[in-house]
C-alpha cells in the first residue's frame, strides 16, 4: 500500500495515499463529533489549513474533499467565532447602507485580498466585500454564490470582517427584493388556486396502482435529465 | 498610558513619523493654522514641545484624536515638519497597543443610514487599531 | 475622448448626484468617463506612518487595475480618492524598496510599474480641455449666481499632490467665471470641514460647517460648490444640526462643481438632483431660472 506522511497538529502519521484529509484523520484515530457534516464538499463544516514542507504559503481546503499529500502539515479549523447579526428580512430593505449597518467592520477592509487567497471555493471574496462597501448587493450575491460558509476568510482577515455573514445577508436581500420574479411560477400558482388542475388530480388519486405505474413509465422524459 | 521612557517616546515618534521633531523652533504657526485648536487640550505646538521635553503624558492629550489630518499645519511649517505625521505616530502608538477610539457597533442607526462610506472608512482607519 | 475614471464608494451611494452630473456634463463636452473595472476602495486616508504598507495596498491595487486596462491616466472625482491614490503613487515612486515589498505581497497581481498618473477631473478641465473651451460650450451662462468655491483640504494639501496653490488656489474660481457665475471669496475656502469626525464628534463638524457657511453668507454667497462627498455631507446634511445649535443660521445649498457645470452646459438638473441634497437647491436655481432647459 502506498502511503504518505502527514502531520496532524504537529504529530507525524503515515496514512494511505488517496485518502481525503478527513478520512486520513479518521485513519489516524481522530473521531469527528463536530467539524464534519455532509462529507461531500457542500456544508463547509470541515475547513482545514495546511502547509507543505517545501512551501511557505498557507493553503486552505475542506477536509472532506482535499486528498492528502506527502509532507502536509495540517489542522482543521472547523469553526469561525463569528456571530451573525440579527435582522428581520421582512423589515429591512436593500438600501445602499444596509450591509454596512449590520456589519460596519467592512469599512476596515484594506484590500489585502487575504480572504480571497483563503477561500477553498475560489470565490473573489475581497471583491464582494468591496461591492458591499459601495452598496452593490446584487454584485455581492453574484460573487458569493458558491460560498459554503466554512469561515476561513473570516479567520484570516486583518480587519476582523465576517465576510460570509455579509454575503449571506446580501444573498437574502437579493433573493427577496432584487432577483427578477419568476412570472411563470406566479401564473402556475394562480392556476392551481383557481382549480385548473383539480379534475386531473382527482383522476390520478382515484387511479388503480397498476394503471398509475403504467402511466408513470410512459411519462414524457426530457432528454439529458437524469440522476 | 503606554509605559514608555522619554527617549523611547521620542525615538518611536521620529521612526513612525519619519519627521525630525527636534527641528521645531516653537513658532506656533501650526497652532495658528489649526482649525480645531479650540477643541484641543494641547495645541499642536505644545504637542511638539511635550515630545521634545520627553513628556510621555502627551499620549493622554485629546489633541491627537481631534486632529483630522487636514494638513494645514504641515503646509505652513517653516521647518518642513509634517506635524500631521507626528500626530499619526502618536495615534498609532496607542492604537497598536489596543486602545481603540471608535466602536463601529455604537454608531447610531440614523447615522449609519446617511453618513457617506468614506467617513466610516476614514474613521475606522484613524481611530481603530 | 474616452477617459478612465475612478468613482469611489460614496459616488455609488450618497453622492450619486456627483457621478451622474459629472458623466452627463463631460459627455456634453465630448468626454466619455469610462469606469475602471474591479476597482476597490481607495482607502480614503493616506497611510502616514513610515511602516504602514498595509494601507498602501488598496490604492496601489487600483493603480494596477489601470495598468491592466492599458491606460496610464486615471481621473477621479472625489477629493479623498484623488488625494489617497495620488499620494500612494508618489510614495511608492519615492520608496522603490517599499514598492518591491508591496509587489511581493500582491503576488496574485502583476507588479505595479509606477507609470500611472492620477488626475482630478478639475485638472482635466483646466489643463486638457481648457476653461476657455468650457466657456465656449456654455449655453446657459450662470449670470448673477454668486458661488462660494470650497476646496477643503485634499485637493490642495500636501503641496506635492495639490492641484493648485495650497494658500491661494483659483482653479474653482476660474471654472466659476468660465460658467458665467460670480465667485465669492471667503477666508474659509481651504479649511477642513471636520472630515470623519462626523461619525463620532458631530458637534465639531457642526461648528466647522457653521463657520464655513456663515462666512460664505456674510460674503454674499448663495451656493457652495464642493468636490468631495464627505465635505458635501458635512456642509450640507449637517446643517440640520447647525440650525439646532446656532440661532439665526440661514441655510446654504451645497452642490458638486459638476452640477454647476451641467447647469451651464444647458443640461436638465432633474437628471441628477435628488433628495440626497439636504438643503434643496431648487428654489435658488428656480430664482435664477436655471431649472428649465
Amino acid at each position: 500500500m502506498e502511503t504518505v506522511r502527514i502531520y496532524i497538529m504537529g504529530k507525524e502519521y503515515s496514512v494511505p495515499a488517496g485518502l481525503t484529509v478527513m478520512k486520513a484523520m479518521e485513519y489516524a484515530g481522530y473521531k469527528f463529533i463536530r467539524g464534519a457534516g455532509c462529507r461531500a464538499g457542500f456544508c463547509g463544516a470541515c475547513g482545514t489549513v495546511y502547509r507543505k514542507e517545501d512551501e511557505y504559503k498557507l493553503r486552505f481546503a475542506v477536509a472532506c474533499q482535499k486528498l492528502v499529500e506527502d509532507g502536509m502539515y495540517l489542522v482543521q479549523l472547523p469553526f469561525a467565532p463569528a456571530p451573525r447579526a440579527s435582522y428581520d428580512l421582512e423589515k429591512i430593505r436593500p438600501s445602499d447602507n444596509v450591509l454596512l449597518k449590520f456589519y460596519p467592520e467592512i469599512a476596515r477592509c484594506v484590500a489585502c485580498n487575504t480572504c480571497t487567497k483563503s477561500c477553498p471555493q475560489e470565490i473573489q471574496v475581497m471583491d464582494y466585500i468591496q461591492a458591499a462597501l459601495r452598496g452593490d448587493i446584487r454584485r455581492v450575491a453574484e460573487l458569493s454564490f458558491d460560498c459554503i460558509q466554512c469561515g476561513l476568510c473570516s479567520m484570516r482577515c486583518p480587519a476582523d470582517i465576517k465576510h460570509y455573514h455579509v454575503a449571506q445577508l446580501a444573498r437574502r436581500l437579493y433573493g427577496k427584493y432584487l432577483a427578477p420574479k419568476a412570472e411563470h411560477l406566479a401564473q402556475r400558482v394562480a392556476e392551481i388556486e383557481q382549480g385548473k388542475f383539480n379534475a386531473e388530480l382527482d383522476r390520478l388519486t382515484r387511479m388503480e396502482r397498476k394503471e398509475l405505474t403504467k402511466l408513470y413509465e410512459a411519462r414524457q422524459i426530457e432528454e439529458g435529465v437524469g440522476v | 498610558m503606554l509605559e514608555l521612557s522619554s527617549k523611547e517616546l521620542q525615538r518611536a515618534v521620529e521612526e513612525l513619523s519619519g519627521q525630525k521633531v527636534f527641528a521645531c523652533y516653537q513658532c506656533g504657526k501650526c497652532s495658528a493654522s489649526c482649525p480645531f485648536a479650540a477643541e484641543m487640550d494641547l495645541t499642536p505646538r505644545q504637542v511638539l514641545e511635550y515630545i521634545m521635553d520627553g513628556r510621555v503624558e502627551v499620549l493622554n492629550s485629546n489633541t491627537i484624536w481631534i486632529c483630522a489630518s487636514c494638513f494645514s499645519c504641515m503646509a505652513r511649517c517653516p521647518n518642513g515638519i509634517d506635524i500631521s505625521k507626528v500626530m499619526e505616530a502618536l495615534r498609532q502608538l496607542l492604537l497598536r497597543s489596543g486602545r481603540d477610539q471608535l466602536d463601529l457597533l455604537k454608531i447610531p442607526e440614523a447615522d449609519l443610514k446617511e453618513i457617506p462610506q468614506i467617513a466610516f472608512i476614514a474613521g475606522a482607519r484613524k481611530l481603530i487599531g | 475622448m474616452k477617459v478612465l475614471y475612478y468613482p469611489g464608494c460614496s459616488l455609488k451611494t450618497v453622492a450619486e448626484s456627483f457621478e451622474r452630473s459629472a458623466k452627463l456634463a463631460m459627455a456634453a463636452l465630448g468626454v466619455e468617463l469610462v469606469e475602471l473595472e474591479r476597482w476597490n476602495c481607495c482607502g480614503t486616508v493616506s497611510a502616514l506612518t513610515t511602516d504602514d504598507l498595509m494601507h498602501q495596498l488598496a490604492p496601489i491595487r487600483n493603480l494596477i487595475r489601470v495598468q491592466e486596462a492599458g491606460e496610464e491616466r486615471l481621473v477621479t472625482l472625489c477629493a479623498m480618492c484623488y488625494n489617497t491614490l495620488k499620494r500612494a503613487d508618489l510614495w511608492v515612486a519615492q520608496h522603490p524598496e517599499e514598492l518591491a515589498k508591496i509587489n511581493a505581497f500582491l503576488d496574485e497581481e502583476p507588479d505595479y510599474r509606477g507609470k500611472v498618473r492620477v488626475l482630478h477631473l478639475l485638472e482635466l478641465l483646466r489643463d486638457e480641455l481648457g476653461f476657455a473651451t468650457v466657456k465656449e460650450r456654455v449655453v446657459r451662462p450662470l449670470t448673477g449666481l454668486r458661488v462660494i468655491p470650497y476646496y477643503g483640504c485634499l485637493l490642495l494639501r500636501p503641496r506635492e499632490v495639490g492641484l493648485d496653490s495650497a494658500e491661494n488656489p483659483r482653479i474653482l474660481e476660474d471654472l466659476i467665471v468660465a460658467l458665467g457665475a460670480e465667485p465669492v471669496d471667503t477666508p474659509y475656502k481651504t479649511q477642513c470641514c471636520g472630515s470623519y469626525h462626523t461619525t463620532t464628534h458631530k458637534e465639531i463638524v457642526a461648528k466647522r460647517a457653521h463657520a464655513i457657511l456663515s462666512s460664505a453668507r456674510e460674503h454674499g454667497g448663495e451656493v457652495l460648490i464642493s468636490s468631495c462627498p464627505l465635505c458635501s455631507f458635512n456642509l450640507d446634511n449637517r446643517q440640520r444640526l447647525v440650525r439646532e445649535l446656532y440661532d439665526g443660521f440661514a441655510p446654504v445649498p451645497v452642490l458638486y462643481f459638476t452640477e454647476l457645470l451641467g447647469l451651464a452646459l444647458g443640461l436638465d438638473p432633474q437628471a441628477w438632483i435628488s433628495e440626497q441634497h439636504y438643503v434643496d437647491p431648487r428654489p435658488l436655481l428656480e430664482e435664477h431660472q436655471l431649472l428649465k432647459r
